[in-house]
């Protein structure tokens, strides 16, 4: 009866090439599989809510009273709204009920255990589950983003909009926000993937960085460098002020901060790759 | 002939502690192909063990390997094995036959074949017209069929199977003990955990009797309880026509320990430490002629037998 199993050994075992084409099908059936939950799951009825939330809010405020007065304040205004509405509220916890779900929610399913008990090494299972997560998230956050300033701009003020865009820095502008909402979600999702790997409650983590990411205007300079935040807004096209009480630190250059954030990241599922091979699957205490 | 752990089961010294809690204890197996029962009351350690072999929890003492691969390398293991696990859960929103393929293709097969694998899986455990219905709104045992089927698509050489049969109908256990009968038939290693002591009885090669986390026995049925003989004389029925008479010739010889007329005067029962003695005693008196015996039935050489004495007494 083992034949086949080993002749797809014999086939897929070989060599390095053989093992890398092997993970690279791996993980596209993974992402198959899982993107078909992210998307389509009941889970995901949550985060299609809370990324249709600035949305609404900004059609709201747009139909009652109008954010700016000209297009001039508009910049400003969509920074303001984008870092406090979609980066630190909508990405970070879209992101956190995404990743925190790959594997979390799978335990809590009480399915994860066919993954463990299929013919691939953790390490892929972890890059594929995470590729997923990451997919996801910057699909639907980074939609939001673009439609969210579209709406700043455009609602009210067409042709100088469309001046801003065409002839001035507007999709310069949009390239950044919706690179910083994708390096949030390849920065929060790592950590979110691995809090929902390894914490029975993952929420009490989630909400301690939360509050980490908040008051990191508080942090002196050093301190605002062990966080995500600091780095993504780094990258802001438009800087806004933090407040009377901002302790004010030099952004950390974007060739810093880019390849940095994606190194720690690449650290951080490393580990989780490291965390994997000693997993066990005790579902009844979880 | 000598066996190779390439082609066994091997725990060696294998300990699991949850915590501060036992879950097994110093266990030293080898399991070769064929049918192995995991027998034993609730919480003995009959799961622990399966998953241990699947490295879904790992030892925390021992060393165990799986025809010679070690259970924390995936990756090769679950191309020689499958897992039917007791948990009757699966992933949201997927029919039988995605829940199948997509597994196959995570393992890597290629899509073509991971079909056709799919489809004779399904075809295997009778589930092929209810293929394309989402698992969610399957009955209990066609659930079960369907994890069964998961667990052999990939042609597994051990296949490992907690209590397999829960939730099936008598039609379909019986279809299934068949198909594990004809996969052990195949060379397949088959370990599986049950608590219906006769259908364990019907389809094992040898058991595990476990209990508190420990191995209290283990080997072909008859042969563990051979080796309880002295403390559990071996107990016959023989249905006759003069059973008194019978007990009093058979009382004189010394394999015999104890003779009982049965209550209904029809027959009689005999302890004894020495089975095959005491069959060539019984021949010899019953061609003198004289009683008539009409059968003989073993009454405790089974594994209910076995289970009472070596783990329902404690």
């Amino acid at each position: 009866m083992s034949s086949t199993a080993e002749t797809i050994q014999t086939r897929t075992g070989a060599t390095n090439g053989a093992n890398v084409s092997l993970w690279m099908r791996q993980i596209a059936a993974i992402l198959r599989l899982e993107l078909k939950k992210n998307f389509f799951g009941k889970r995901s009825l949550l985060v299609y809510l809370l990324a249709m939330m600035p949305i609404g809010l900004l059609v709201l405020v747009e139909a009652i009273n109008p954010l700016g007065r000209d297009t001039a304040q508009l910049p400003t205004v969509f920074s303001i709204f984008y870092n406090s509405l979609i980066l630190r509220t909508v990405v970070f916890f879209g992101c956190a009920w995404i990743f925190m779900n790959l594997f979390r929610g799978e335990i809590v399913d009480r399915s994860l255990h066919y993954y463990f008990l299929s013919a691939v090494r953790r390490e892929v299972l972890i890059t594929g589950k995470y590729l997923s997560g990451l997919l996801t998230s910057v699909i639907l956050f980074s939609t939001v983003t673009v439609v969210c300033m579209l709406i700043v701009f455009f609602s009210h003020f067409y042709s100088s909009s469309t001046r801003f865009f065409f002839d001035g820095p507007g999709f310069s502008q949009l390239f950044w926000y919706v690179t910083i909402t994708i390096l949030a979600c390849v920065g929060y999702g790592a950590f979110f993937l691995v809090v929902g790997l390894f914490v029975r409650n993952p929420i009490i983590p989630a909400l301690l960085l939360y509050g980490w990411e908040w008051i990191n205007f508080l942090l002196p300079p050093l301190l605002k460098k062990i966080s995500v935040i600091h780095y993504l807004n780094s990258l802001v096209p438009v800087p806004v002020s933090e407040g009377p009480f901002a302790v004010v630190a030099e952004p950390t250059p974007a060739w810093i901060s880019i390849p940095g954030l994606l190194i720690v990241t690449a650290l951080v599922l490393i580990l989780a790759g490291t965390r994997i091979h000693r997993m066990e699957i005790r579902y009844g205490n979880d | 002939m000598t066996v190779s752990s390439e082609q066994l089961i091997v725990f060696d010294n294998v300990s699991k502690f949850y915590g501060e809690i036992l879950g097994v204890n110093r266990v030293s197996l080898e399991i070769p192909a064929g049918i192995t029962s995991l027998v034993g009351p609730n919480g003995a350690g009959k799961t622990t063990l399966m998953n241990l072999m699947c490295g879904l929890l790992r030892p925390t003492r021992g060393k165990l390997t799986v025809l010679g691969i070690p259970t924390d390398q995936p990756e090769q293991l679950f191309r020689k094995v499958g897992y039917c696990s007791q948990f009757d859960s699966f992933p949201r929103g997927l029919t039988a036959r995605e829940f199948i393929s997509s597994f196959l293709l995570v393992s890597g097969f290629p899509r073509k074949e991971a079909d056709e694998l799919t489809e004779a899986a399904l075809n295997r455990v009778e589930l092929l017209p209810a293929a394309d219905r989402k698992l969610g709104a399957y009955s209990k045992g066609m659930r079960q069929r369907a994890r069964l089927a998961q667990s052999i698509a990939h042609q597994p050489s051990v296949l490992i199977l907690d209590e397999p049969l829960n939730g099936l109908d008598p039609m379909v256990r019986a279809e299934t003990i068949a198909l594990f009968k004809q996969l052990a038939a195949d060379g397949l290693h088959l370990i599986i955990s049950s608590h219906i002591l006769h259908e364990v009885d019907m389809m094992s090669d040898r058991v595990v009797l476990l209990n508190n986390g420990y191995v209290v026995a283990e080997g072909a049925i008859h042969g563990v309880r051979d080796e309880m003989d002295v403390e559990h004389p071996m107990q016959v029925l023989i249905r006759c026509n003069q059973p008194s008479a019978l007990a009093a010739q058979m009382f004189g010889k010394t394999e015999v320990v104890e003779a009982r007329v049965h209550d209904d005067r029809q027959g009689l029962f005999i302890k004894t430490r020495n089975p095959d003695q005491f069959y060539l005693s019984l021949n010899e008196v019953v061609a003198q002629g004289e009683i008539s015996v009409e059968s003989i039935t073993p009454v405790d050489d089974d594994l209910s037998a076995v289970y009472e004495y070596l783990i329902g007494a404690q």
